[in-house]
């Protein structure tokens, strides 16, 4: 590897260290009503006293977002200040005597209050905000029990934000916390204050839904019942629910999430923080595909073909039929008779079970990557497609590389944290087969023809190489040979330049048909540059399904087979004469999915699956009901190597099961050893010991090691199959009502 | 009493009709000689400083702070672009003398610009006006910012002097909120005009987050004149605390109104003989003596002060923008109270919740008593209600709404009163004899 010349930019000073101690001079005593504490200097009132617990009545303060200092709630007195001052925004200084609750300050902040209620409607009874109200928390606190303002009050029409966020207006107390999240956050700002005065109203100016992939997190940013949840409207009380901790189901970030049950059932998703990983917001696609969970095409039974007919069964009866299939696929050593498609968030232990049945019956076809189309240098995989750095890493990379992604539709929560380095300083470069709007200004982007992706990612090769003066490496000379260079290539190499960087393999690069020449092209890119390699995979556990072994071509932890099976291509190109599909339709999960539905109606189907579809029942033999997301225990493994195990968080549907449950019982019925797991920590505790050292991942341990000798040269794509729109991902998100009649889910125009 | 001298500084060029606003009259007074000074390197930054600091120029805008202090604030050497604001966007109810030098002395206020843009090392200033000026104040000064680029004293490397002096003209739309220092920078960014939390202070972070200086027309536009005549002219044409003059805008009932140029310290008797006395020689009831923000002062007491800042302050109201309301006796406090309370409710940016909420609170409670529904207990809750707006928001602008109310109760509390209890009659109509 080559040191890069030294010509990027120096970075932007560091931001100043988080603790409070990081030097003497950096800290400044301070007091808060006589308790003596210790500030770092330029930090605000309002972090100090939250660091020490001491509360101070807020609206329009959000840790995540800019100052405001508008709602006025946070008055404090400060001595020797004339006027009370806003905690949020008054920085601290040495020697500063703070009081929160003195008579001054109280007095201000009860003004405040008093302020806020004379046009605040009283209708909390019939307001979802009701009993998660930080204005009904805070009136206990600061409000009069009567009010003096006897004068009309205030009333706003409602404004039509689309299928995701509901309006009273008339509730709002224009805190700007949703404006400033447009803002800052998402990068749009689809919400403003319009008007003067008290006719002052938050809206979007001119009528428009607000249709960003992360808007729903002005629902939980609103501290009032102004912005709320539609789909989740009136469907239940927060005090009569509970919270149960789950992970996002549909991509490779691993978003936590609180799911709200009332009775066993999932109502609606919040986002749990974490700030390693989703901070304070959650994606719409991870908050609303919930409302999929109870759809009239939920499996309720176990079903059986019989005779060209659909007939409900007992699960015995359906697991005797499953069994009787494969066997009569694998008999007399036909092993490689069967195929086993398993989806990329199916949970660890669903992969690992599935993988152990699969090879149980003598077969190694089984394959998790059910979009990618190009499997010629599977041998150089890493052990898990892993993000090349951790998340919270993301936003403090200079240079980034994305190639081949439309990332804000792929991994939202990645996007923004791309978009964060960006309005850092990072210089972030795109090489995409079209133009996707990122809301900030990248340093180069390179949009190249589909059928060109390779062609020109490997001008970025040459340009990088020519950059550090260096030689591209040898197998890859042949890519660069007579490659036309031009400006935006240079600047897309340049971006790499500025360290740490990182080069991003996107899921349009991973479906393409020349994938192994991107990535090689890709691997050869971060190893001129001297940055990292990293992936964006498709679902919730693809590392997770790779490290499980949920492939043909490697064991769990990456262990060698003796002979690869069929890739998930190659094993519905040749016909098997059975298949398990674990939690896929295979028109729309499959890279080439029409034309895989001759094999598989002419073989025995077992599948497990949440939904019911006309081409299941038309495909499919066997129907084996299993939970969602929210039914099932389990473990994601996210893309920066992060194990997370969950509870089931609502009760079965129907007599649907968890599907590591289901498996258990298959593996019991197919005479597979030690097969009597009790729950999934005994599953993922007989993976781990299987895996041994290879259970820990960092993120980086995804460099790629190959020498696959691109070649560069254009082939033909269908470019529309490559880009797999963000709500018709997986099954859930396809079934969200909300989602799908949203603008993105329209496939209208993108914002 | 000693003869007055009138149209000393900003208006100098008024004895000249109506050539008063060209480039030719202009240079017929001394303009532009010090800019070509600081041009042929005459003339020191520090030197500009040092003299405004002497002159006690206090700002014009309203808050009077003193001009030479606040471009020293200025951090002049840093290696970065700096801007020079000017505050044209004259709102302040009452208020009519930055009209009038725009329309009549134009190119007092370039002078002005490209000296304090020297001193404090601007290369860009900016001239905010308002958008109501457009009949003939920004022509006028359009006109005389062509005519000063086109005699050579503003551009790139000025006659080689190596100095860059550029002046833009910005045409507000109008709202009184821009008059306010951060708002207007706000919406000179192409934002909406809502004030910024301070700290930071422009002079730090200012216009696109740079260290700007914001001064108000009239206390940019008198700079030329203080440093052709010397500092201590200046000075000595005022008081102690208020040096030099200022321009008074005398409205409401008097026989004369309009924009009278006269020294600081002058007593107010006679300031309103000057203006012509009172309206059909009524009798003086209360004075507003600097926009309609500051508190109201009764007559008998208003007949005692002399017009300069510290006075009008001890006195408990404020010299503000020198914009004198006078009310005769025939002018029911109720009624001019709402009609205040009713420009802040409209004015208010809506941003922070006192000002938001409370201006149209107080607007409707006056309206409610004038329509005879009030109650005795209002007239407190009012004083109240002000009571929490003022301090407690981002700008001045609450503060400015609860004033009035304030002074104007605590005052004319009777009337108030009377009001209530005739259910909605003034006390001027039934019983003038008592409503002084």
């Amino acid at each position: 590897m080559s040191t890069p010349a030294p010509t990027a930019p120096p970075p932007p000073a560091p931001p100043p260290p988080a603790g409070p101690s990081s030097t003497n001079q950096d800290v400044v005593n301070v007091e808060v009503n006589g308790i003596a504490l210790k500030a770092r200097k330029g930090q605000m009132i309002i972090e100090v006293t939250d660091q020490a617990e001491i509360y101070v009545p807020r609206f329009c303060y959000h840790p995540k977002l800019s100052i405001a200092a508008n709602c006025r709630m946070c008055l404090v007195e400060v001595e020797k200040a004339p006027k009370p001052l806003p905690a949020c925004a008054t920085p601290v200084a040495e020697g500063m005597k703070i009081f929160t609750r003195s008579k001054r300050a109280i007095s201000a902040q009860k003004a405040t209050m008093e302020f806020l209620l004379i046009n605040h409607p009283l209708d909390c009874p019939i307001c979802d905000q009701g009993g998660e109200c930080e204005l009904q928390d805070l009136a206990m606190g600061f409000g009069r029990g009567v009010s003096r303002y006897t004068e009309r009050k205030r009333i706003v029409k409602d404004k039509n934000l689309g299928p995701l966020v509901s309006t009273d207006m008339t509730r709002c107390i224009h805190c700007t916390r949703c404006v400033r999240f447009g803002a800052e956050v998402a990068g749009i700002q689809e919400l403003g204050a319009n008007f003067r005065s008290d006719r002052s109203e938050i809206g979007t100016y001119i009528e428009k839904s607000v249709d960003h992939e992360l808007s729903g997190n002005i629902i939980d940013l609103c501290p009032v019942g102004a912005l709320n949840n539609k789909p989740y409207r009136y469907s239940a009380r927060a005090w009569e629910m509970i919270a149960k901790p789950l992970v996002s189901p549909h991509d490779c970030a691993g978003s936590n999430l609180d799911a709200h049950v009332l009775r066993g059932r999932l109502r609606r998703v919040v986002p749990r923080d974490n700030e390693a990983i989703n901070e304070s917001w959650l994606s719409d696609r991870d908050r609303f595909s919930c409302h999929a969970v109870y759809g009239a095409d939920r499996l309720q039974k176990p079903r059986i073909k019989q005779g060209g007919a659909w007939v409900e069964v007992s699960w015995q009866d359906a697991l005797t039929a499953a069994v009787g299939a494969l066997r009569k696929a694998t008999e007399g050593g036909g092993a490689s008779g069967l195929g086993t498609l398993v989806s990329p968030s199916a949970t660890l232990e669903e992969a690992y079970l599935l993988q152990r049945i699969t090879r149980h019956l003598g077969s190694d076809n089984i394959d998790y990557r059910l979009r990618q189309r190009d499997f010629r240098d599977q041998s150089g995989d890493a052990r898990a497609p892993l993000l090349g750095c951790s998340l919270a890493d993301l936003d403090t990379r200079q240079g980034i590389l994305v190639v081949g992604s439309n990332l804000r539709m792929e991994v939202p929560i990645v996007a923004h944290r791309v978009r964060k380095a960006a309005r850092k300083g990072a210089s972030v470069a795109f090489v995409n087969p079209a133009a996707y709007e990122y809301h900030f200004k990248p340093a180069a982007y390179v949009t190249a023809p589909p059928d060109a992706l390779a062609a020109n990612l490997a001008a970025v090769l040459a340009a990088a190489a020519s950059g550090a003066g260096t030689q591209v490496p040898a197998h890859l000379a042949r890519a660069v040979e007579g490659v036309a260079v031009t400006d935006a290539h240079r600047a897309a190499a340049q971006a790499l330049t500025r360290k740490p960087a990182l080069v991003l393999l996107g899921q349009i690069a991973q479906r393409h048909p020349q994938y192994a020449d991107i990535r090689a092209l890709a691997a050869g890119l971060a190893a001129v540059t001297g940055a990292t390699l990293g992936y964006l995979s498709e679902g919730a556990n693809a590392a997770g399904a790779a490290l499980a072994g949920a492939t043909p071509h490697r064991g769990p932890g990456g262990q060698a087979v003796a002979r690869s099976g069929f890739d998930a291509r190659g094993m519905l190109e040749t016909a098997r004469n059975a298949y398990l599909l674990f939690g896929i339709e295979p028109t729309k999960d499959l890279a080439e999915g029409e034309a895989a539905l001759p094999a598989l109606r002419g073989a025995a189907v077992v599948a497990f699956t949440a939904f019911v579809s006309a081409e299941l029942e038309d495909v499919a033999d066997v129907l084996l009901p299993i939970g969602t997301f929210a039914e099932t225990a389990g473990t994601f493994v996210n893309a920066e190597g992060r194990w997370q195990s969950f509870d089931a968080a609502a009760d079965a549907v129907g007599e649907s099961r968890a599907g590591w449950r289901v498996l258990r019982v298959l593996g019991n019925e197919l005479e597979l050893p030690n097969c009597e797991y009790r729950t999934p920590s005994d599953v993922v505790a007989d993976l781990e010991r299987e895996l041994g050292d290879a259970r820990h991942l960092a993120p980086g341990d995804a460099q790629y090691k190959g020498s696959f000798a691109a070649s560069g040269r254009a082939a033909s794509v269908d470019a529309a199959a490559l880009d797999v729109p963000i709500y018709a991902i997986d099954a859930l998100v396809r079934r969200s009502e909300p989602l799908q009649e949203t603008v993105l889910g329209q496939g209208r125009a993108p914002i | 009493m000693a003869e007055r001298q009138f149209n000393l500084v900003c208006f100098e060029t008024l004895k000249f009709g109506d050539q008063s606003h060209t480039y030719e009259t202009y240079r017929k007074i001394g303009g532009y000689d010090v800019w070509e000074k600081v041009l042929r390197g005459e003339l020191t930054r520090d030197a500009i400083i040092d003299e405004m600091k002497k002159s006690g120029i206090r700002g014009r805008g309203g808050a009077g702070f003193p001009t030479g202090v606040k471009m020293s604030f200025m951090p002049r050497t840093a290696p970065m672009q700096k801007y020079l604001v000017c505050n044209s966007d004259e709102s302040e109810p009452g208020t009519c003398h930055d009209r009038d030098i725009l329309r009549y002395n134009p190119h007092a206020l370039v002078e002005g610009l490209a000296l304090e843009s020297y001193a404090i090392g601007a290369t860009v200033a900016y001239n905010y006006i308002r958008g109501e000026f457009m009949a003939e104040p920004i022509p006028r000064f359009e006109a005389a910012l062509k005519e000063a680029y086109a005699a050579g004293l503003l551009g790139k490397n000025i006659r080689g002097s190596g100095i860059d002096q550029d002046i833009h003209t910005f045409v507000g739309a109008g709202a009184y909120i821009c008059g306010e220092e951060t708002a207007l920078l706000e919406s000179l960014e192409g934002k909406q005009g809502k004030p910024r939390f301070k700290p930071p202070f422009p002079a730090n972070f200012g216009l696109y987050g740079a260290p700007t200086t914001i001064n108000n027309t009239q206390s940019v536009a008198s700079i030329p004149t203080i440093l052709r005549k010397g500092a201590q002219w200046f000075a000595d044409l005022g008081v102690k605390g208020s040096g030099g003059t200022a321009i008074f805008s005398m409205s409401g009932h008097v026989e004369k109104p309009g924009n009278y140029e006269l020294p600081l310290g002058i007593p107010f008797p006679e300031l309103l003989a000057i203006a012509g006395g009172m309206l059909g020689g009524r009798k003086l009831k209360a004075v507003i003596p600097g926009g309609s923000s500051c508190p109201v002062i009764p007559a008998e007491k208003m007949m005692t002060l002399t017009m300069d800042f510290d006075t009008v302050k001890a006195a408990g109201s404020g010299l503000g923008t020198c914009a004198t309301i006078v009310m005769d006796e025939t002018t029911c406090m109720v009624k001019t109270l709402r009609r205040l309370a009713r420009f802040y409710h409209a004015e208010s940016c809506g941003q922070c919740t006192p000002c938001r909420e409370g201006t149209g609170w107080l607007h409707r409670v006056l309206t409610r008593i004038i329509d005879g529904k009030g109650t005795k207990a209002d007239i407190d809750m009012l004083v109240d209600v002000a009571n929490k707006i003022e301090g407690h928001t981002i700008c001045a602008l609450g503060d400015a709404a609860a004033w009035p109310v304030q002074s104007f109760i605590k005052h004319f509390r009777h009337e108030f009163e009377y009001m209530v209890e005739h259910k909605g009659r003034s006390i001027v109509d039934d019983a003038p004899q008592v409503a002084a």
